[in-house]
């Protein structure tokens, strides 16, 4: 599939200048993220226009007014702030060949969440934050954090909170396998799957601000901006990854495995959807 | 929120086990592996549904028990119910497209 969107995108082009009637069709299947960004924002603000824009990052507290005053009582002693320090230590600590997580970021990792995930050139893929400070750990020699807990949301919790405020700036290159991996995250992103038949956008597009038992539904724009999250139900800290593995179980579906490539594929597309937005994470839910 | 498709889920878990009477050991054996098969598909299309699962390892105990009326049904059970999600994975391949935004 992959492999096949390139040729199509450029057959398309051909097409469009030889053969107007069928060049239609063909113009519909070609992948232009800067138009989805357009319609997708708008989407959002026009169906939710008292909400201010850079509120969109706060998930379920932008669509309820109960839930955010408990939640800003919560801020004043969040409970995150121990994954920070946690996460900053780790960040700091040297591995055993005497580097550290700095010297694999940009900027020594100060600051910089906020362009994750990027397409890498060089590897032909997305990177996530998770996935980059996987990389980072291997090609020092050391074992790889688990994709869920812990570690992996200790240090992406610390790197998040340099960032916080700082808007979302996600890049998909004209390069016909990034275009290919933002097209596998948006279809990851609508298709329907599980027993329930729901796709993300069933929940997150049709019904943010909605209840689904105790829980108000975060609106798709800007949902990637708090994570890694501190959950009371999870009993402390997840990542993104951790998220789109319980909302898969949640339609009665079996989730992907921690490092399927298509968890990186969504983050991709949801982040580049939220461009402009500020970043919030690490953030706490009920 | 519950889809037309998903009451045929329901309907299809819902099917009455008494239409089936004394099955016999290689009839049992033959639903168990037909509805492992697609099971086995639907794990590949990374859209297996949990209930799949549960259905199949019951029709398994029931064989292991000799249990084979109740056998039969669990696998009948898991057999409807992973045709369904491949068929929701075909569906999807196009579906999809309806519902994006613009
Ligand atoms: C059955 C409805 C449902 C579906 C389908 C669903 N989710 Fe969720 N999702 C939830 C609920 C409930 C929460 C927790 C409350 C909230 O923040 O929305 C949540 C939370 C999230 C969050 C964290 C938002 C925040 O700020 O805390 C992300 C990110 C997310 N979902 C992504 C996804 C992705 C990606 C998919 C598709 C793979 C998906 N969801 C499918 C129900 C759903």
């Amino acid at each position: 599939m992959k492999a096949l969107l390139a040729p199509a995108a450029g057959l398309a082009l051909a097409l469009s200048i030889a053969i107007p009637g069928i060049a239609d069709a063909w113009a519909a299947e070609m992948v232009d993220p800067k138009a989805d960004l357009k319609t997708f924002q708008a989407y959002f603000y026009e169906k939710f226009p008292n909400v201010k824009h850079e509120d969109f990052v706060n998930g379920p507290y932008s669509m309820d007014e109960g839930m955010r005053k408990q939640w800003e009582e919560k801020e004043e002693f969040p409970p995150y702030d121990f994954a920070i320090e946690k996460g900053k230590e780790l960040f700091e600590t040297p591995f055993k060949n005497g580097k550290t997580f700095a010297d694999c970021f940009e900027n020594g990792g100060i600051g910089v969440r906020q362009n994750f995930p990027r397409f890498d050139l060089k590897l032909g893929e997305v990177v996530t934050l998770e996935y980059a400070v996987n990389r980072c750990l291997t090609e020092n020699g050391e074992t790889p954090y688990s994709y869920v807990k812990d570690e992996m949301a200790a240090v992406t919790a610390y790197m998040a909170s340099t960032s916080r405020g700082k808007p979302f700036a996600i890049d998909v290159p004209n390069d016909p396998r990034a275009l290919a991996a933002y097209e596998a995250g948006k279809q990851y992103f609508y298709t329907r799957r599980g027993q329930l038949n729901f796709s993300c956008a069933s929940c997150h597009v049709q019904n943010p601000g909605n209840r689904i038992r105790a829980e108000v539904l975060a609106p798709a724009l800007g949902i990637t901006a708090a994570l890694p999250i501190y959950r009371s139900e999870w009993g402390g800290m997840g990542t993104a990854t951790r998220r789109y593995m319980s909302c898969n179980s949640q339609v009665r579906g079996t989730p992907l495995a921690p490092d399927d490539e298509l968890y990186r594929d969504v983050d991709y597309f949801l982040s580049f959807m939220s461009n402009g937005l500020p970043i919030s994470g690490p953030g706490a839910r009920p | 929120m519950v889809s037309a498709f998903a009451r045929t889920a329901l309907v299809a878990l819902l099917l009455p086990a008494s239409a089936v009477l004394a099955a016999s050991a290689q009839e049992t054996k033959e639903a168990y592996s037909a509805a492992k098969a697609l099971s086995d598909k639907a794990a590949a299309n990374k859209n297996q549904w949990p209930a799949t699962l549960t259905a199949l390892a019951a029709a398994k105990a029931a064989i292991e028990a000799g249990r084979h009326d109740e056998a039969l049904s669990k696998a009948k059970e898991a057999e409807a119910l992973a045709r369904a999600s491949i068929e929701q994975t075909e569906r999807e391949k196009t579906a999809w497209k309806d519902a994006v935004i613009r």
